[in-house]
């Protein structure tokens, strides 16, 4: 009973598939390695541990830029801000288990509260010394952020260009907030000085090693969830919004539920991405919410292949990949290479990498890759033109 | 007699002062195949964008079967109500396939949760095939849209909006660009789906208008000029001058 369509025939190739396979065989043998003897030929440093691991949540950041921006055509230059908060819930969580152990032994203030002289937890700060709280507040920030965001936008319909523009004044509204000492999140240090997760102390080896697993079963189950989505009549509609907005408000479709879905789910994600990340690094401060930050998760996909969700990850391990070597041997070259990465993917590498060495999703006909072009699209006046 | 399909009462629209509309009344009755003609700027397309809520009237009265005011509705619920439209411009989604474009354009729940649940069945499959086989894209129903000819992309836009089962239709010049034997064959297609539904062609090609041999409405400055058989429209003192030139 099964027709060809297109959704049918967007199944990865074999060669994709095999790639896959051998990219989740390296990213699990990190943290074994990491388990070896340090004279082993083998042995893997705790600190490459914690740099794949940053990946793995980049990487899911990645993906969930990919997609609204590869699917739906929405370019959300604002994203790390998602991300951002997400760290932020979950280094809050962490801020308030050190209890006792901080320098002025407050049990319930964090140092930098103390530090400013505050005397009692803002409300903000209540719950957070539960997990489980805290854990609901990394979606459900980022994912109420967005619905009222996007809510906003959609709805007056702000599209293109202008959508892009607006959510980098979010991000950087953001950032000059989180730099206020008022606002109780730590001003420009941010938070850190973490101890422990959950009672585990987060200097072991042992706990970086699950959460670097987390991030990695975080990063499938992201992956698995887009495919769904991607590959579900709402996935066509929103590849159909991407195509032709107006055809599919007049097929009586609200594009505005559509895009708000797809924003909140993905800035959910995003958030749950930075929440993971927050205590692999050991700390999580405002000068993530600066907007260059969003842009390089874009060029990230966009250097991977938008459209494609494999892509997007691809992307973020390769860029990432190498602004930790270029930094560590040319630094002063990175900013250069990553300007000059994102002119040429524009113009020469339209589909990215993917499209590079040839992997089409699989597609016969050429397809799966033909379809990665969002166009800019100027807003339209409402009224017709007469 | 039954409810008109579409009545339209002192319609005005401006933008800029520019008056596109002025006092614009018109009525199309039930199953009725009706074309509007006019020359540019007579307000046609703006008649179409206050029809499907594009655009909102400054003042007037816009009903659909005598009881839903759709100057007070958006797009999406007056396509749900049973209204559909043909740009000018085909537009058909380039990135999916022939008979993925008619799936969305299916009678189904239209909200994100309920597509993310949706799987095709069988009587569904069969309308889309219905309509593969009445616009003639049988063969090409699993190619990308975007590599259709214009004339097929044109019948596809017309078969998603026949997926819609729409009650009333809105063409916008549908064989702007089409050769002849298109020309025909559309006239022809345009002739059967009308009867079972109302359908307003807007066109300029008064060959394919004559082709359609329905009632005429001749549209100028925003307003209703003439209006009857193609014969007697063209025969029109007014409307020679409108469009001739004084």
């Amino acid at each position: 009973m099964a027709h060809p369509t297109a959704a049918a025939s967007r199944a990865p190739a074999p060669a994709v598939l095999a790639l896959m396979a051998l990219g989740l065989v390296l990213l699990v043998a990190v943290p074994v390695l990491n388990m070896l003897p340090p004279d082993s030929a083998f042995y893997l440093s705790d600190f490459s541990v914690v740099l794949v691991g940053k990946y793995l949540t980049y990487a899911m950041l990645a993906l969930s830029i990919d997609l609204i921006w590869g699917y739906c055509g929405i370019l959300s230059l604002g994203h790390g801000a998602f991300f951002t908060l997400g760290g932020y819930a979950m280094g809050m969580y962490l801020m308030r288990s050190i209890g006792t152990r901080g320098v002025y032994r407050d049990p319930i203030l964090p140092d930098f509260m103390v530090f400013l002289n505050w005397k009692e937890l803002p409300w903000y700060w209540y719950g957070f010394d539960h997990f489980a709280f805290a854990a609901l507040m990394v979606v459900l920030v980022p994912g109420l952020l967005a619905l009222g965001f996007g809510w906003l936008a959609f709805r007056s319909r702000i599209t293109g260009v202008y959508f892009s523009i607006i959510t980098q004044a979010l991000t950087f509204a953001l950032l000059l907030a989180f730099f206020r000492n008022d606002m109780g999140f730590g001003g420009n240090n941010g938070l850190t000085d973490f101890k422990d997760l959950l009672g585990f102390q987060l200097n072991l080896g042992s706990t970086r090693r699950a959460i670097y697993l987390a991030s990695l079963i975080a990063l499938v189950g992201t992956y698995v969830l887009c495919r769904w989505i991607t590959r579900s009549k709402l996935g066509r509609v929103l590849i159909a919004i991407r195509d032709a907005e107006s055809r599919v408000r007049f097929l009586g479709y609200s594009v505005t539920a559509y895009k708000l879905f797809v924003f909140t789910l993905s800035a959910m994600l995003a958030g749950i991405a930075g929440a993971l990340y927050a205590p692999q690094v050991g700390i999580i401060n405002p000068s993530e919410f600066s907007p260059a930050n969003s842009i390089e998760a874009v060029i990230w996909v966009a250097v991977g292949g938008r459209g494609v969700l494999y892509g997007a990850v691809l992307g973020a391990f390769a860029v990432n990949g190498a602004k930790t070597w270029l930094t560590s041997s040319v630094p002063e070259l990175w900013l250069f290479v990553l300007g000059g990465l994102f002119i040429v993917v524009t113009i020469a590498l339209p589909r990215g990498l993917i499209g590079l060495i040839g992997l089409g999703g699989g597609a016969p006909r050429g397809l799966g890759l033909d379809r990665l072009l969002p166009r800019f699209t100027m807003p339209k006046p409402r009224r017709g033109d007469g | 007699m039954a409810e008109p399909i579409l009545y339209l009462d002192g319609v005005n629209v401006s933008f800029d002062g520019f008056k596109a509309l002025n006092e614009l009344s018109l009525i199309v009755e039930m199953g009725e195949l009706r074309t509007i003609i006019g020359p540019n700027g007579a307000g046609k397309t703006t008649m179409m964008d206050v029809v499907t809520g594009k655009t909102r009237p400054d003042t007037g009265t816009v009903l659909f079967k005598g009881s839903h005011d759709l100057t007070r509705l958006d797009e999406a619920r007056i396509a749900n109500l049973g209204i559909g439209r043909k740009f000018q411009k085909p537009t058909v989604f380039d990135s999916l396939t022939v008979f993925e474009n008619l799936e969305l354009a299916l009678k189904a729940p239209r909200d994100p949760f309920a597509a993310l649940r949706f799987k095709l069945i069988g009587a569904q499959r069969t309308r889309i095939e219905e309509i593969l086989d009445l616009i003639g894209l049988t063969e090409r129903a699993f190619e990308l849209a975007r590599i259709l000819s214009h004339g097929q992309r044109q019948w596809l836009e017309i078969g998603m909006l026949l997926m819609q089962d729409p009650e009333l239709l809105l063409v916008d010049e549908p064989v702007a660009g089409m050769t002849d034997q298109e020309t025909e064959q559309t006239a022809d297609l345009l002739r059967r789906i009308a009867g079972q539904r109302s359908v307003i062609v807007v066109e300029h090609d008064m060959e394919f208008v004559r082709a359609l041999a329905t009632k005429v409405t001749v549209l100028h400055e925003g307003s209703v000029l003439a209006e009857g058989p193609i014969d007697q429209v063209q025969a029109n003192e007014r409307v020679i001058e409108v469009y001739l030139g004084r």
